[in-house]
């Protein structure tokens, strides 16, 4: 799958950041508006599909050089934790703390234990979802 | 709180084992990992002195509150003894496998990791107040039990046992957890000490007896009780340190535990006392006769590891029946109790230190037979010491603890004959006799374990390897026992009182309200000749005299026939279970999906249809529908069109696409049903999956019908439009019937109160339900692991062939 | 519209099932497809479909509609887009290794069990 359009490569360049940028938004503003960390997670991922597309998996790979098995392994793990931290403050699995915080440039701003397990959502979502497509990708 | 997290300790050190395994492959792993028992048990020993006065430390973390499940560490006198044998023998353990277990052969990080997990679980089943985490425990203990047994995989034997101990003892478990649920109904708690105090209401439950026979069920099982014993001595594939610990010292322990634990709740019944008391001296006996029979070092032990934990469990027998006697605490009654306590200390040490011993002869000859050992005395004298010692304590002889404890044995034994609460009033008195039988015999094969060892002709032509004596590291652990064997006896009352006293004040609460009530006083000497004591002399007589004609009489073993013994029962039983199971599906798995796919589909509908039919459930209405639009006639129209596409499309291209432009359909019908969350992700996900079967396309065959007959589509039609039909009628009954309305109220009214949030669907997936998020993400992993496994790993079908050669 | 949907739901598990059913290993991928489609609107329209407003928080609404459904779908979307990655990778893994995509030549034979 290789490509050398460069009007296709160009305008990749700009969309890709346009995606995730609504990627991280979309993430950030799902407790409150639609959007959360699987559709955060499908986004990136696909934006970074669009690159797949554009250029080809080296390339790809060379820019953004993770190990999405590693990203599995440290979102479920980032669930699990938040999950699990509950316990130690002796209330039962899963209870999710939050408050409002007067932070500067953002003003009243809600932090919420809840965002860190949305957080492993997306890095699980990101991470599975292009381990699948490499792996599709990358095999001949 | 603190306790709680300690009792994770081990789990939580067997983490980092793996990569102290090998990363420092220059150090043996055990000398980290012997750091975990022994500052366990210096903090356990703390709590002693507390202890002692009959103070009780309790932790508690809440699991799951709304069941009442909680992890507890109820430290009283009994799981303290329970813990500090568990730690105390697992350091001494740790430390013997240091020398043991090669660290260049042996996979040590499997072994440590094992061994970890198991002290968790041990102490978790002796300090958890909750049964259900008791239970969890209770299975923990078998789990690690099974994967010790079959440290050396590849041996068919260690398999064997390992799944023989394995099913056996869960068996048990399954049937303890029914006894445990039963518990729960009678007495609407999980928790055992509250059980305990509304004992005397339990005891007027229809239920009581059903719970009593199946919490026994657990403990015969765990406890190697007859007829259930047979794992134990197939257990002894393990590596000897595992046997020495698990299999002597402490799992094996769990089921008298339990039977002591709950022993407060059920002495009420007199099943229980005649049961336990029944099932341990049969044991006692059963055990102690075979064990003479055997030949393996190991399986003497095992023999005789059954036999004594028979001989405890009918003393808890008797301590139970402490409680149908009036004023048992100021009368010989009170004997059996402290007798149970006290042997189960006695016997962790005496019974370690031979397993060690039976280790070192094995490590350092080559072999476990004994036909083939003797004459090792001149060759291993520290060995022999420590053998001599413990075996001579094993036969209750003097000047060791076993002495003491066979004494008291015997007096609770001799109480039996004065209880008139068995139905034939002689009863007690047969098992007096029996027990002492069995005394016979344990002398016997206590005599032939260690003499036909060390003593005799050696006969080096016959050993593997030639016998020297064993590195003193090796010896330090079952030097240490040893001593504890004979201090024992020197200051039995020390010992009484700082352990065994507390912990028969927890057995035995309705004749005690402190330890400090317990009034027994071990004495070596009564000053006067005791009926115990010539009990004592006549067995040693006896004991010595049948010891002397053993060659004469081993023989005799043969005349039993080998088919009718339990182990061919269990043997059989596992192969007519296997074959018949294969047989009976075979006969309906023809290996063609598609005929799994109708039996299910077709079973669906008809279960279904014929409900809707027989309790006339099918019902339309059309009141309070939500209007149709034009929008929506379109994109209806448009998601029909391209489902048909899919089914009459020749090219790969036109199917693939269409089911694409369903999915984005799909999508703007969820725009419709304002579900914004749902909308965007539909849209991603189709995206990305077209990507996904272009990407699989260069892979994938060409769209191609098989020639399927007309026969074949027909019946696939039908069963289609059966299962269509169904799902129709089904929504349409479901959505004009509405029985309860929803309980999406809750969500929608504390979403900003309660959980901070303002978008109710993302607000449930991460908090209000975030369990079922948590098993998504992780079934999404597993599905990318799955895929990185299938296409990286390339398992084809040459390499099948080939490993078949 | 609620009885309109159930047609429709019945009329795409109708289809999803005969593919599944058939021999072709795409088509049954496709079925699979389908199926989930089917499904994800049955959750979907058990929900009812009153309620004037999507299930967030504004000033001034009250009358959401009901979030439950959509959660539950939201996870099954996720779930049913991994399992058509592994299905579509066995596929063609099962393709390359035993070059056949005929289910009735898949079955396992007595060997291989």
């Amino acid at each position: 799958m290789k490509s050398s359009d460069v009007i296709i490569q160009t305008t990749t360049k700009v969309v890709f950041f346009i995606i995730f940028l609504f990627a991280i938004h979309i993430f950030f503003a799902g407790h409150y508006t639609p959007g959360g960390g699987f559709v955060g997670g499908l986004l990136t991922a696909s934006a970074i599909v669009l690159l797949l597309l554009a250029f080809d998996i080296r390339t790809v790979r060379k820019a953004l050089p993770f190990n999405y098995t590693v990203i599995i392994a440290i979102g479920l793990l980032l669930a699990l934790g938040t999950a699990a931290a509950s316990i130690l403050f002796n209330v039962p699995f899963f209870t999710h703390a939050y408050d409002y915080f007067n932070l500067p440039l953002f003003g009243e701003t809600s932090l919420h234990s809840a965002m860190l397990f949305d957080l492993g959502v997306y890095l699980v979502v990101v991470g599975a979802t292009m381990n699948i497509i490499l792996s599709i990708g990358s095999d001949d | 709180m603190i306790s709680v997290l300690l009792l994770f300790a081990p789990v939580a050190a067997a983490l980092f084992v793996p990569f102290l395994a090998s990363r420092l492959r220059g150090i043996h792993t055990g000398w980290f990992v012997l750091a975990v028992p022994v500052l366990l048990f210096i903090y356990y020993m703390g709590f002693l002195p507390q202890v002692k006065d009959g103070g009780v430390h309790i932790g508690e973390l809440s699991w799951i509150p709304s069941y009442g499940i909680s992890l507890t560490s109820y430290i009283d006198g009994l799981s303290l003894m329970f813990s500090l044998l568990i730690t105390g023998i697992g350091a001494l353990v740790v430390l013997y496998s240091i020398f043991y277990l090669d660290k260049a052969k042996e996979r040590l990080g499997n072994f440590y990791v094992y061994l970890l997990m198991f002290m968790t679980a041990m102490l978790g089943v002796v300090q958890s107040d909750n049964m259900i985490a008791l239970y969890g425990f209770w299975e923990l203990t078998s789990i690690s039990s099974f994967l010790l047994i079959g440290y050396w995989y590849t041996r068919d034997r260690s398999r064997f046992g390992a799944l023989k101990s394995m099913m056996i003892t869960v068996f048990g478990g399954l049937m303890m957890l029914g006894g445990f649920v039963l518990l729960y109904l009678m007495g609407g708690t999980f928790s055992v000490r509250e059980l305990v105090s509304m004992a005397p209401e339990l005891a007027e439950h229809s239920l009581f007896t059903w719970a009593l026979v199946l919490v026994l069920l657990g403990a015969f099982t765990k406890s190697a009780q007859f007829p259930f014993y047979i794992w134990l001595p197939d257990a002894m594939e393990a590596p000897t340190p595992v046997s020495a610990y698990l299999h002597s010292a402490t799992m094996v322990k769990a089921g008298l535990y339990l039977v002591a634990r709950f022993t407060p709740i059920f002495a009420a019944s007199e099943i229980w006392v005649w049961l336990v008391t029944s099932v341990g001296v049969l044991t006692l006996f059963w055990g102690s006769f075979f064990a003479v029979k055997q030949t393996d070092l190991k399986g003497i032990l095992a023999f005789s590891t059954v036999s004594q934990l028979g001989l405890i469990m009918s003393l808890l027998g008797a301590s139970a029946a402490a409680f149908h006697v009036e004023g048992a605490a100021e009368t010989m009654f009170k004997y059996a109790g402290f007798a149970a306590i006290f042997h189960l200390v006695n016997h962790a040490a005496f019974k370690g230190s031979l397993f060690m011993v039976a280790g070192i002869v094995d490590h350092e000859t080559g072999t476990r037979d004994i036909r083939k050992l003797g004459g090792l005395m001149a060759l291993m004298p520290v060995t022999f010491t420590i053998a001599l010692i413990g075996s001579l304590s094993m036969a209750g002889l003097p000047p060791f603890g076993g002495f003491l404890s066979k004494e008291l044995f015997l007096t609770g034994m001799l109480s039996l004959g004065e209880l008139d609460l068995f139905a034939p009033a002689s009863w007690g008195t047969v098992l007096l006799v029996v027990a002492w039988i069995a005394s016979v015999f344990t002398f016997i094969y206590s005599f032939y374990f260690v003499f036909r060892t060390f003593t005799g002709k050696h006969k080096p032509d016959l050993l593997p390897k030639s016998a020297h004596e064993a590195p003193a590291g090796m010896l330090i652990s079952p030097a240490l026992l040893g001593l504890i064997v004979v201090a024992i006896f020197f200051v039995p009352n020390f010992v009484g009182d700082w352990i065994v006293k507390p912990a028969v004040a927890a057995v035995q609460p309705f004749m005690y309200g402190s330890p400090a009530d317990v009034d027994v006083h071990v004495a070596a000497w009564h000053g006067h000749i005791t009926p115990e004591l010539m009990m004592t002399i006549g067995i040693v007589i006896a004991g010595l005299v049948l010891y002397w004609l053993l060659p004469k009489w081993q023989g005799a073993y043969r005349i039993f026939p080998e088919y009718l013994t339990l182990n061919r029962l269990y043997d059989s039983t596992m192969i007519f279970a296997e074959t018949g199971m294969n047989r009976l599906s075979r006969s309906y798995m023809n290996g063609l999906i598609r005929s799994y796919l109708i039996y299910m589909f077709a079973g669906i509908v008809i279960i279904v249809l014929g409900s809707m039919v027989v309790k006339d459930a099918f019902a339309v209405s059309f009141e309070g529908t939500a209007p149709i639009g034009p929008i929506e006639i379109g994109l209806l129209a448009v998601l029909v069109a391209s489902v048909v596409t899919t089914l009459i499309a020749r090219k790969r291209l036109t199917a693939i696409l269409a089911l694409g432009a369903a999915g984005y359909v799909v999508a703007l019908l969820f725009v419709i049903f304002k579900a914004p969350d749902l909308a965007l992700t539909q849209l991603v996900i189709e995206t990305v999956s077209v990507a996904l079967y272009l990407l699989a396309f260069y892979h994938l065959p060409k769209l191609s019908r098989h020639d399927e007959k007309r026969k074949f589509r027909v019946g696939n039609a039908i069963i289609a439009a059966g299962v269509g039909l169904m799902m129709a009628l089904l929504a349409m009954s479901a959505s004009s019937q509405k029985a309860l309305p929803s309980i999406s109220q809750f969500y929608k009214d504390t979403v900003y109160s309660e959980a901070g949030g303002g978008n109710i669907v993302n607000v449930i997936l991460v908090d209000y339900r975030g369990f079922d998020t948590l098993f998504e993400i992780a079934v999404l992993s597993i599905a990318a692991i799955g895929i990185l496994g299938m296409i990286k790993l390339r398992l084809s079908r040459k390499g099948d062939q080939h490993e078949k050669q | 519209m609620e009885i309109l949907m159930s047609v429709i739901i019945g009329f795409l598990f109708m289809a999803a099932v005969y593919l599944i059913l058939s021999r072709s290993l795409i088509r049954v991928i496709i079925g699979t497809g389908l199926l989930s489609h089917g499904a994800h609107l049955l959750i979907l329209t058990m929900g009812g479909f009153s309620g004037s407003a999507p299930p967030v928080l504004a000033d001034g609404v009250t009358d959401f509609v009901d979030p439950l459904p959509q959660a539950l779908i939201l996870t099954a979307i996720v779930i049913s887009f991994g399992v058509t990655a592994v299905f579509l990778v066995m596929a063609y893994r099962a393709y390359q290794e035993l070059e056949t995509d005929n289910m009735t030549l898949l079955k396992g034979n007595d060997e291989h069990d």
